[in-house]
């Protein structure tokens, strides 16, 4: 089958997730939103190697790595967020802006 | 054009040579004065006599050199000239240069003694006056500039000796120029110069134009040698020459400004307006002899009718006169009337030769005047009489130059005067004569009263005078020995040694040598001479005493008018100054204020004015707003761009997203 | 159609829908669960695409342990449950749109000009030769992305301690 589907799909997930990141107020639904883009390029490296038919199957390797990537980001993420929580009691994006003028 | 020098003078029999080394350098005569007044203006006042030694060691040698010159004129003759052109102007060569002749040579040598000797008395006369150093600048300066004028070989040279001659002139008559009087004084001379010599210029202008040259030598050569040319002009352009002579020499009516100029210190008298200066005429109408006696001829008469009337009517004022240098210097009108009178009755040699005796009898007479102003401190004889107890030497060398002026035999005047008249008996000029003869009594009368008033009697005054310095006496003592011997150069039928002085020269003179004595003209100067001495003594001194003699001679409307000078001086104001003060004068100085300053002034205005103007638009409200709009501009854009910093995440990759899709639009889709 | 085509576009079908659930719903749970089943949708779509370790490993890992870190988070910081407005941030959501949209654009033109083919995979996976080149060809990432898990293991451990020893950050 033809792949222009599957690749306009990852195209809108992944333009989905960008959204996400800009409008979420929460920082554990911006970390979600991330999960979500990391997932469309995930789905962009597997149909590559599908219709390359890859006999090194790099495609899929690399999807695997970077699923452990998305993992170990999530972990540190997800501590960071704990951290700004025990600071301001809360996990509001917008209230961490001390880095203005 | 060669002039054919060795001809000519074979014409008069005398021989000469070149001058040698002696004439090569007589420019140095000309030179030196100028450079040691630059050398006493900058270093006088350091010296310990304050610039005078170096004054007196410049005259010092021209006295030496001009000596060596008449020597060497004497054995030898000395004919020459040297030029050294300039440049030119049109067809004219511009030359300068020097003339070793008879006549010159006369007059460096009265030049050099005379400013010597006066040079020596002033420095101790004007000790302690003011400015003294630059007193002694200007005289050595004025002794340049007359060695200028009397060894010019051009005409341009001889005006611009002229007009130098009356600069120094006009610096040393308003030396004390802190009083009014004098610094007046001073301009009177200047201008009446100035006016005489207009006519010297237009003389030298048509002289120039008509013979196309400026060398003297060569317009002499042309006027005896029937140049058609200056022919047609030669009455106007002698005319005009004999005006600026008037005026230097102080011929009627022009000669009121030498009264005048008494107000000047005496030793400048003494030098310039009795020897040198006002001798200048002469020499002018000396060197031009040859073009008077040759074309100009009909000149020659006007010059004698105006000589004859200055000499009488000088002589005149002369006797009511109470300051004694006034008295001084009328007579020294009066002798120049002599001198102009013989040159106008075509005596080239009694002219010069009473030049020669006057310089030295005058100058003495004027030294001794000062000695004694110097020692009673006032001009008036009126205050003073009786000074011969006091001071015999001054006494002693006065009455010798009285007597010289007098015409006494063996005074040096005797023998000029006496050929002054004998060439005007020989011309048959006979009323012009008698007037002449009536002068000499004149003359001779009013020595005799200002000789009484002065030393004879008793002391009127209120000072102690004394006897003056050696410095002024010794100076008086040698030029009486000159007083007395100087007219032994020239005694008719026994030695003539003056006339080839004088005539040897590149163009021939011709004029009548008197073989002897001519007995008429010396026995009525003699007894003229000796009347005026006796009648002068008899009034003054015998009769009465010396200030009621006045009354005696006084006869009311004549004594008014000689008192007030002819009112010559009234005249021109009325006539003259005053009315060019009023329109002429007082036009330019408004035309000076108000149109020139104000157009002087405006361009300061308007240049103030734009200043301001760019100041307030370009600089203030232009430049700077512009730069003060850059800075705030910075500023705002700064205030403006740094509100992106909000430091919220999400804006942050909002922006960098944006940024992403634009440029990859970008590169897609246009590059 | 084929089967295979249809049961594709419907996964991918869902998929749009579960992802676009994630990133607009009010509810914090509701998204999490979405994710969720994005996840799992992609792992039947890798399924599809005959990559089945990478659709074990989605779900054993991310599903499995990333979903369960997430609704830690969730709960350790005290997001609001249930309906929530303020989950959105209403300033950014025009320009968000525009933003999104306009990337979306610009991919699929990019990914359409660029590719174009068919799946000509037609066998399953060979696990045994996934893990051959794994340790052979790419040992050194593997490495490496172990190293990676190491660090971010100690990290997150140091990060989140809430330990009374530790006074200052910086002496780590």
């Amino acid at each position: 089958m033809i792949v222009q589907p599957v690749l306009i799909i990852a195209a809108a997930l992944f333009s989905l997730g960008i959204y996400g990141i800009l409008v979420r107020r929460n920082a554990v639904m911006v970390l979600l939103s991330i999960e979500l883009i990391l997932n469309s390029v995930n789905i962009n490296f597997v149909l590559f190697d599908a219709m390359l038919a890859d006999t090194m199957m790099n495609g899929q390797i690399f999807s695997i790595f970077i699923i452990t990537i998305a993992a170990a980001e999530v972990g540190i993420g997800l501590a960071i967020v704990l951290m700004l929580f025990r600071n301001r009691q809360t996990a509001n994006i917008d209230e961490f802006d001390l880095m203005k003028w | 054009m060669v002039i054919d020098k060795v001809n000519l003078l074979a014409e008069s029999k005398i021989t000469y040579g070149d001058g040698g080394v002696l004439a090569e350098y007589a420019w140095i005569l000309v030179v030196l004065p100028f450079i040691s007044a630059l050398l006493i203006t900058f270093t006088g006042k350091k010296l310990p006599y304050k610039g005078a030694e170096i004054a007196l060691a410049t005259i010092g040698s021209i006295f030496v050199y001009s000596t060596a010159l008449l020597y060497q004129h004497i054995t030898e003759g000395i004919v020459n000239e040297f030029f050294v052109g300039v440049g030119s102007i049109g067809s004219f060569d511009i030359e300068f240069g020097w003339v070793v002749d008879g006549l010159s040579i006369m007059m460096y040598f009265v030049v050099g003694t005379v400013a010597l000797l006066v040079f020596i008395y002033a420095t101790n006369y004007m000790k302690g006056e003011i400015r003294y150093t630059f007193f002694f600048t200007s005289l050595t300066l004025f002794a340049g500039s007359m060695l200028v004028l009397v060894s010019s070989p051009t005409l341009i040279q001889i005006l611009i000796g002229w007009e130098l001659v009356g600069v120094c002139s006009y610096l040393l008559i308003g030396h004390y120029w802190e009083i009014k009087e004098n610094s007046s004084a001073a301009m009177k001379a200047f201008i009446t110069n100035k006016i005489a010599d207009i006519g010297l210029m237009i003389g030298i202008i048509i002289l120039a134009l008509n013979t196309g040259t400026l060398r003297i030598s060569e317009i002499l050569y042309q006027s005896t040698h029937d140049y058609e040319a200056i022919k047609n002009v030669a009455f106007l352009a002698g005319v005009l020459l004999f005006i600026g002579a008037m005026g230097k020499s102080a011929q009627f009516p022009l000669h009121v400004w030498l009264p005048d100029a008494m107000a000047g210190p005496t030793p400048v008298s003494a030098l310039m307006h009795a020897a040198t200066m006002v001798t200048a005429g002469v020499y002018l109408l000396a060197r031009m002899f040859p073009f008077y006696e040759g074309i100009a001829h009909e000149a020659l008469e006007i010059v004698m009718l105006f000589g004859v009337i200055t000499l009488i009517a000088a002589g005149l004022i002369a006797i009511v006169q109470d300051d004694l240098k006034k008295v001084l210097a009328y007579s020294t009108v009066s002798q120049l009337g002599y001198m102009i009178a013989a040159i106008g009755s075509g005596a080239y040699t009694a002219a010069l030769f009473h030049l020669w005796t006057h310089a030295f009898f005058k100058a003495l007479l004027f030294l001794g005047a000062g000695s004694v102003i110097h020692a009673v401190h006032t001009n008036s004889m009126l205050e003073m009489g009786g000074l011969r107890k006091f001071m015999p030497r001054t006494f002693t060398t006065f009455i010798i130059g009285t007597v010289a002026l007098a015409g006494l035999p063996p005074f040096a005047g005797f023998f000029s005067k006496d050929e002054i008249l004998a060439s005007l008996n020989h011309e048959g000029e006979t009323t012009f004569l008698i007037i002449s003869i009536i002068g000499a009594f004149v003359t001779a009368f009013y020595m005799t009263r200002a000789v009484a008033l002065t030393f004879l009697g008793e002391y009127r005054g209120h000072g102690h005078p004394h006897e003056s310095d050696k410095m002024m006496t010794v100076p008086l003592m040698f030029l009486s020995v000159f007083a007395i011997g100087a007219g032994w150069v020239n005694i008719p039928g026994i030695y003539t040694g003056f006339t080839t002085w004088v005539t040897t020269r590149a163009n021939a003179i011709i004029e009548h040598h008197p073989e002897s004595f001519d007995y008429a003209a010396l026995f009525s100067g003699l007894a003229a001479g000796l009347i005026g001495i006796s009648l002068g003594y008899f009034i003054y001194q015998i009769q009465a005493s010396a200030e009621n003699g006045d009354k005696a001679i006084k006869v009311e409307p004549i004594w008014t008018v000689l008192e007030n000078k002819y009112y010559l001086d009234n005249f021109y104001f009325k006539y003259l100054i005053n009315p060019t003060k009023s329109t002429i004068s007082n036009a330019i100085d408004r035309f000076n204020t108000n149109v020139i300053d104000r157009i002087i002034n405006s361009f300061g205005i308007v240049a103030s004015f734009l200043g301001q103007i760019v100041y307030n638009n370009f600089d203030q409200k232009g430049i700077d707003r512009l730069l003060n709009a850059s800075s705030t501009g910075t500023d705002n854009l700064g205030g403006k761009v740094k509100l992106l910093q909000t430091g919220k995440t999400q804006q942050y990759i909002m922006l960098f997203l944006a940024g992403v899709v634009t440029i990859s639009l970008l590169i897609l889709f246009i590059i | 159609m084929e089967l295979y085509e249809i049961v594709t576009y419907f996964v991918l079908l869902l998929l749009l829908s579960t992802a676009l659930r994630v990133v607009t719903t009010t509810n914090v749970i509701h998204a999490a669960v979405s994710l969720v089943f994005t996840l799992a949708l992609t792992a039947v779509l890798f399924l599809l695409l005959s990559a089945e370790f990478v659709a074990l490993v989605l779900i054993l890992v991310y599903i499995g342990a990333v979903i369960v870190l997430f609704l830690f988070g969730i709960m350790i910081t005290r997001a609001p449950l249930g309906k929530n407005a303020e989950l959105d941030n209403d300033k950014n959501k025009k320009a968000g749109a525009v933003i999104a949209f306009s990337i979306f654009l610009l991919f699929s033109y990019i990914l359409i000009n660029g590719f174009s083919g068919e799946i000509a995979i037609d066998q399953a996976t060979s696990t045994q030769l996934l893990g051959e080149i794994l340790l052979t060809r790419f040992v050194f990432p593997f490495e490496i992305v172990s190293f990676v898990l190491l660090a971010a293991l100690i990290g997150g451990i140091t990060l989140a301690r809430k330990d009374e020893a530790l006074i200052d950050e910086d002496q780590i």
